[in-house]
């Protein structure tokens, strides 16, 4: 089995979000940037599809040379090669594209992708790549079993979940669930070692079509003080929540 | 040219987010200064729609689309969109729709931007503001392609009331061939879904332990709330998984959050931070919940949330 591991860079969960002084774009000083969190859940799935099942483990990454360091993690996690499509992307149909092309001439049985990354917030790269490339598609994967090329995978709904099976080639935005955090992998120095032997492609970028473009970006206006109501007086709390937030 | 609103439904009822995606819809057809048409799947009696300004509904009927199906449910939506020549599509940012839209933006050949959470700011080029970096920004992004998707974030916009009357025809899409099979589907019956929700209730680890989860129980059934916990909370055990709110967990766009016993770790707060109302009970008052909050109260959860309780009993009875 062939799997590719999309990995999206972004930018730590605890870092603090600031723009360029023009709003423009978002500004790395001092930003420490890892795997997307769902795409390390898909990973590390991945990994256990190699152990258990002699898969072989490819990551992409549409990005800029800065996101070798990333790419370089997720060889020492365990994948077996790395490809970067040179460039900086523009929406989710760039990199959605990107990605389609390149797995049309060079065809996987299973993609994993995050159901959403952490900066962009899309939850459309999976989607559109199977829309491309006319692959199934199953996205808020909490659990995916692979048997003779047919797949079982358990997805998360309002309220609930639900069982599904297909046929592969399918393409997932997978979540926790896939595996819990407890068994993401640290890169130990024998990975990290090997790491920088495992072939890292780069390649060029197909065409520049996208659909969307982002302005500017804003934070949001500082918040008002919290309203503190006295233990004593939770009277208070039920006339604001009524009559002040209109919520009750 | 047309605004085109997909409205979701669940055994033949109209879902509550329906109503602001229909006042969402029309607020911008109106804009635009072109016709709204809204798109049931399944759904027999759309007459409550016409309180929020839907004039023309376009209705599906085939059971063969009762199990929601990404790839089929989106081809129909692309099938009537082509038919009324929509140039605009309103969608909600529902699991379900959220799976359903980049295969209806290829279809269509589309641009689609999630999250968004207002009208647009100019129409040409075509720019709406949408929340990114797990709600820690807001991003004014612009569709440059002819036809235009909008996923609406859940309690941005809001519902306006605009009694309007309704015009209906029956539409037949073609349905194309399955290749996913829907085994089985799991609902936890009986309880409102922190999705569907307009109030939320959420325990965090002050709780102490899941034989103590009565209080949040009772709290959110006083107010017709769902329940929510953070994630150590669900990763001990003490509740489900489907409970885990935040980052890494599900997201909150609630009226009305509140939290009781969780300090507000940043990870936490990505998830929660579009509810509209924060209420946090925390019995420390440099808990860092109290600065992403609305309103808070210092004090022991054991002894302030009975007595919140029996006060919005009491306040319940004298309001309804
Ligand atoms: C990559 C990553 C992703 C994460 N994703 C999530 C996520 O999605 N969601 C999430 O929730 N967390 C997430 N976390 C964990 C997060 O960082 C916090 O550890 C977690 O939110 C803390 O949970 P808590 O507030 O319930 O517990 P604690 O931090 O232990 O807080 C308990 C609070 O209860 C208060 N308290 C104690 N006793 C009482 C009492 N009697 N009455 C009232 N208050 C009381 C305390 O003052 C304290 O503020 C993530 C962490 C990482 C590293
Ligand atoms: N630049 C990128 N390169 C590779 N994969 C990506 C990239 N951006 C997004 N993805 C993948 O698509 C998923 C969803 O991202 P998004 O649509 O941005 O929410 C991520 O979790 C990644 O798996």
């Amino acid at each position: 089995m062939k799997i590719l591991v999309c990995i999206s860079h972004v930018p730590d969960t605890t870092s603090k979000i600031n723009f360029s002084d023009d709003n423009k774009m978002f500004d790395n000083q001092g930003v420490q940037f890892v795997i997307n969190p769902n795409d390390e859940f898909g990973l590390t799935r991945a990994m256990w599809f190699k152990e258990k099942q002699n898969a072989t483990v490819d990551v992409i990454n549409v990005g800029s040379s800065v996101t070798e360091p990333t790419l370089r993690k997720a060889l020492a996690i365990g994948a077996d090669k790395a490809i970067r499509i040179d460039s900086e992307p523009i929406d989710g149909f760039f990199v959605a594209k990107q990605i389609s092309d390149y797995i049309t001439s060079n065809p996987y049985d299973l993609i994993i992708a995050g159901r959403e990354s952490i900066d962009y917030n899309g939850a459309m790269v999976p989607g559109l790549i199977a829309g491309l490339t006319k692959m199934n598609f199953i996205t808020n994967c909490t659990n995916l079993e692979i048997e003779n090329n047919f797949a079982t995978l358990e997805r998360e709904i309002d309220g609930g979940k639900e069982i599904l099976t297909c046929n592969l080639p399918l393409i997932i935005g997978g979540q926790k669930g896939l595996v819990e955090e407890s068994d993401l992998r640290i890169p130990n120095m024998r990975g990290i070692m090997q790491a920088r032997q495992k072939p890292l492609d780069v390649i060029p970028c197909s065409d520049l079509d996208s659909k969307t473009k982002s302005i500017k970006f804003q934070k949001p206006a500082p918040r008002e003080e919290v309203k503190l109501v006295s233990s004593d007086n939770l009277d208070q709390l039920i006339e604001m929540l009524h009559n002040e937030a209109k919520v009750l | 040219m047309s605004v085109l609103a997909y409205i979701e439904s669940t055994k033949g009822i109209i879902k509550k987010n329906a109503f602001e995606i229909v006042s969402y819809s029309s607020a911008l057809a109106k804009q635009l200064g072109i016709e709204l048409i809204v798109l049931s799947i399944n759904v027999d009696d759309n007459s409550e729609l016409s309180k929020y300004g839907a004039t023309r509904i376009v209705k599906v009927l085939n059971p063969e689309l009762d199990n929601f199906d990404a790839k089929i449910t989106g081809n129909v939506i692309a099938q009537v969109a082509k038919d009324i020549n929509a140039t605009h599509i309103v969608i909600s940012s529902s699991v379900d729709s959220k799976y359903m839209a980049p295969l209806l933006t290829i279809d269509l050949e589309a641009g689609y931007l999630s999250n968004v959470v207002e009208l647009p700011s100019n129409l040409n080029p075509f720019t709406v503001k949408r929340t990114s970096f797990t709600n820690k920004a807001f991003c004014d992004a612009s569709i440059v392609s002819d036809i235009k998707i909008i996923g609406l974030s859940s309690n941005a916009f809001g519902i306006i009331e605009n009694e309007s009357t309704l015009s209906e025809e029956v539409y037949n899409p073609s349905l194309l061939q399955k290749n996913i099979t829907l085994k089985s589907t799991e609902k936890i019956s009986g309880k409102i879904s922190i999705a569907d929700a307009d109030v939320v209730v959420s325990g965090g680890r002050g709780l102490k332990g899941p034989e103590n989860w009565n209080l949040v129980e009772d709290l959110a059934d006083t107010l017709g709330a769902a329940t929510a916990c953070s994630k150590p909370v669900s990763d001990m055990g003490w509740r489900p998984h489907s409970e885990h709110v935040g980052q890494t967990g599900k997201p909150v766009a609630t009226n009305l959050y509140i939290a009781i016993g969780i300090s507000g770790a940043i990870q936490h707060l990505a998830g929660i931070n579009s509810s509209k109302v924060k209420v946090v009970i925390n019995n420390d008052p440099e808990a860092p919940f109290f600065k992403a909050a609305d309103y808070g109260v210092v004090g022991d959860a054991f002894d302030v949330v009975p007595r919140l309780n029996e006060k919005l009993k009491a306040f319940k009875a004298q309001n309804s």
